[in-house]
């Protein structure tokens, strides 16, 4: 075992600590050093992950502790992008405790590992749960740039600007980062379903067998599509997006996580947790 | 040793009325301190004044005096007795007059906290001051100081920060909705003072198309002319509200001029754009049911002055702040200060113990020993100046090896104390 998942959660954890004095004292040094070591963190996390790789030959994606390290890796990713490219440097504070409790999560869970037929070592899967998950964590952040329009929508048509008004950006830039991470996400989400679905057909000989978690899953991105296709075409933004974003996240969850955890599936093993 | 004092009238000691007799134009400023600088009373001066407040600072050997030169003088220049004005002016000594110089140049003792303008009119007066050649190590080294406070002040407090007028307050809504103004575009329906000069504010943000709706068509042509933008009917306003993304109303109208009804079919051909009102008009001009409906904001004068008192708050907090930073700094000129008298009071010691000797020596080479030729003459000399050297060397060196600011100021009045060196003066 190496030392690289403390230090990762190390990392972590001292970002999400950051950006919570950062939400309160709003000091701009606290949100740079809360940013750098959520890079470092995905940066050691990274090591790890590929410490794994080379080590076992295939990116072991086989138990819920090998689900949630992907998953919070995902989402250190995705929170970077975001926060390079929309500048919002609040989004720390949903961000960084969010990987931190998945990551931690999946360090406390136990590595059961899996008769594995070679099914699931192929870099078909892998490149299928990367995409998901990537996608799945730009629709995170979709769904906290939607809570944060509407902590500041709150603020501003009830004339009680409170806590959070001088601490969150313009409606606007909400908006706009909730619209790109949206997109993004929906179109990396649907690249890698897709891959999935191929990867199926060519194992197991047709697109799906419809498990629970395929269902919900399908409904998810059904939803999302309809979202994404009110957003470019008929003009929703604003309240009503951010509404939307984070209804359809929480959906997202229960296809990712609830449906196998409580009904069952082929899916179910990345979600398990006991032995 | 010397005294720095300050007098003056502000907005709160002293009514506008004799605020106006006393204030001084830039040249009368500069007269003045050119001719009090030239009065014995008074070593260096500056004097500024602005439609608030007259103040005078000056170095002098003696505080009172030139305080008094400095009254007589404005009596004088502003043909206006002194018992007229006297009662309303306040005085400062020492690092009290430091520290009432920092807090306003800092924006703390103005009408409008935080204001920023004062530093500016400050910062003339003193180019002024140094032009005329009135100002010395002192006052050089105050007003640095003073800048240098006032921009940490401004940098490391939120003092300056937040919208304390309606027309700002109504750009900070703004941007918090909309982020950017630019390109935004915006209608004037009616006129007035606050709606204009918000429209003023918003052109210097860079928005976009500015409309102006107005009951009498002449006058919309008018206001258009002057933001360059285009008149509109006032039955056109409907259709404008489409393509428009701020509105502000300020109409004398008793009835509302923009309705719910007039809005929300809008809704849907604006893809939701958002829209902000703001309705600056008693009785008010825009439907406050508007507010509740998605991506539209309502905020009529009422709630403009609640983010006003709001930002108020905040500035008072942050006063404080500025209090602090302001105290630290009084503290370390006060340093500077004492540290400028160590080298005075050297200087004093060996002068004094220097002339002693002199004199006896003299005394006694033109009396006792006036056979001694020439050469042991000098000899006794040298011995006298070796002697004093001697003498002084260890009260200079207790001195200069001084640790800290408080021992500094009590061994040096002691030290002037003890070899007397301020006979003669009222120190």
């Amino acid at each position: 075992m190496n030392g690289f998942p403390s230090m990762a959660a190390l990392c972590y954890v001292l970002s999400t600590v950051l950006y919570g004095v950062y939400l309160f004292r709003q000091k701009d040094v606290l949100q740079k050093a809360g940013f750098i070591l959520a890079a470092s963190g995905f940066g050691i996390h990274t090591l790890d992950i590929l410490f794994d790789f080379f080590r076992l030959g295939y990116l072991p994606l086989v138990n819920l502790r090998n689900t949630f390290g992907i998953a919070s890796w995902s989402i250190a990713l995705v929170f970077i992008l975001f926060r390079l490219k929309t500048k919002i440097k609040v989004m720390g504070i949903y961000a960084a405790p969010l990987v931190t409790l998945v990551y931690i999560a999946s360090l406390n869970l136990p590595d059961i590992s899996r008769e594995t037929s070679g099914v699931f070592k192929s870099s078909w899967l892998v490149l299928h749960v990367i995409m998901a998950f990537i996608g799945e964590a730009a629709l995170a952040m979709a769904c906290g740039a939607g809570i944060l329009y509407l902590i500041q929508e709150h603020a501003i048509k009830s004339k009680k600007r409170g806590f959070f008004y001088s601490r969150l950006p313009s409606l606007e830039q909400l908006d706009a980062a909730g619209y790109t991470s949206i997109v993004v996400g929906f179109t990396v989400f649907t690249v890698g379903l897709i891959v999935g679905l191929v990867y199926a057909k060519m194992v197991w000989h047709r697109f799906a067998d419809w498990d629970p978690k395929e269902i919900w899953t399908g409904i998810s991105w059904l939803v999302y599509a309809a979202l994404v296709h009110e957003r470019i075409a008929a003009g929703w933004r604003g309240r009503r997006a951010a509404i939307m974003a984070i209804a359809a996240f929480a959906l997202l969850l229960f296809s990712f996580l609830g449906v196998n955890m409580w009904i069952g599936g082929h899916h179910g093993g990345f979600v398990q947790w006991k032995m | 040793m010397f005294d720095i004092v300050l007098t003056g009238l502000n907005h709160t000691t002293a009514p506008i009325s004799l605020r106006e007799k006393l204030a001084f134009t830039k040249e009368e400023s500069a007269e003045a301190i050119e001719c009090l600088k030239n009065d014995p009373a008074v070593d260096e001066v500056m004097l500024f004044s602005t439609c608030n407040r007259v103040e005078v600072l000056m170095t002098a050997k003696n505080g009172v005096e030139a305080l008094n030169t400095a009254k007589q003088y404005i009596s004088k220049a502003k043909d206006t007795p002194l018992t007229d004005f006297e009662p309303h002016l306040y005085t400062y000594h020492g690092h009290k007059a430091v520290r009432h110089m920092f807090r306003v140049a800092s924006g703390l003792d103005s009408m409008v906290m935080g204001e920023p303008q004062i530093l500016g009119q400050i910062k003339e007066a003193y180019r002024i001051t140094v032009k005329r050649r009135a100002s010395g190590v002192v006052l050089n080294r105050l007003f640095h100081r003073t800048f240098h406070v006032a921009k940490r002040v401004r940098t490391e407090t939120g003092i300056g920060d937040s919208a304390v007028s309606i027309s700002y307050a109504a750009i900070e809504l703004a941007k918090k909705i909309f982020g950017s103004l630019d390109g935004r575009k915006v209608l004037l329906v009616g006129a007035g003072e606050m709606a204009e000069l918000a429209v003023e504010h918003l052109i210097r943000n860079r928005v976009g198309d500015i409309f102006v709706a107005n009951r009498t068509f002449e006058r919309g042509m008018e206001l258009a002319r002057r933001f360059s933008g285009q008149a509109l009917r006032f039955e056109e306003i409907p259709s404008a509200l489409e393509t428009v993304d701020i509105i502000i109303s300020s109409t004398g109208a008793t009835q509302v001029v923009i309705g719910k009804d007039m809005v929300k079919p809008v809704i849907k051909n604006r893809r939701n754009r958002s829209l902000f009102f703001i309705d600056i008009a008693v009785p008010r001009d825009i439907d406050p049911d508007i507010n509740k409906l998605s991506n539209c904001y309502v905020y009529d004068i009422d709630d403009l002055k609640g983010v006003i008192d709001g930002n108020m708050e905040n500035r008072m907090k942050e006063a404080v702040k500025a209090d602090r930073i302001i105290d630290e700094s009084v503290i370390r000129f006060g340093r500077w200060l004492e540290g400028l008298n160590v080298v005075p009071t050297i200087v004093d010691l060996k002068e004094k113990m220097g002339a002693m000797a002199r004199m006896e020596l003299d005394k006694t080479l033109s009396s006792s020993l006036k056979h001694l030729p020439e050469k042991d003459a000098m000899a006794l000399s040298r011995m006298m100046d070796a002697l004093v050297n001697k003498v002084l060397h260890d009260p200079i060196q207790y001195l200069k090896l001084k640790s800290s600011h408080r021992d500094e100021a009590a061994s040096l009045s002691f030290v002037r104390q003890l070899f007397n060196l301020d006979d003669g003066d009222n120190a």
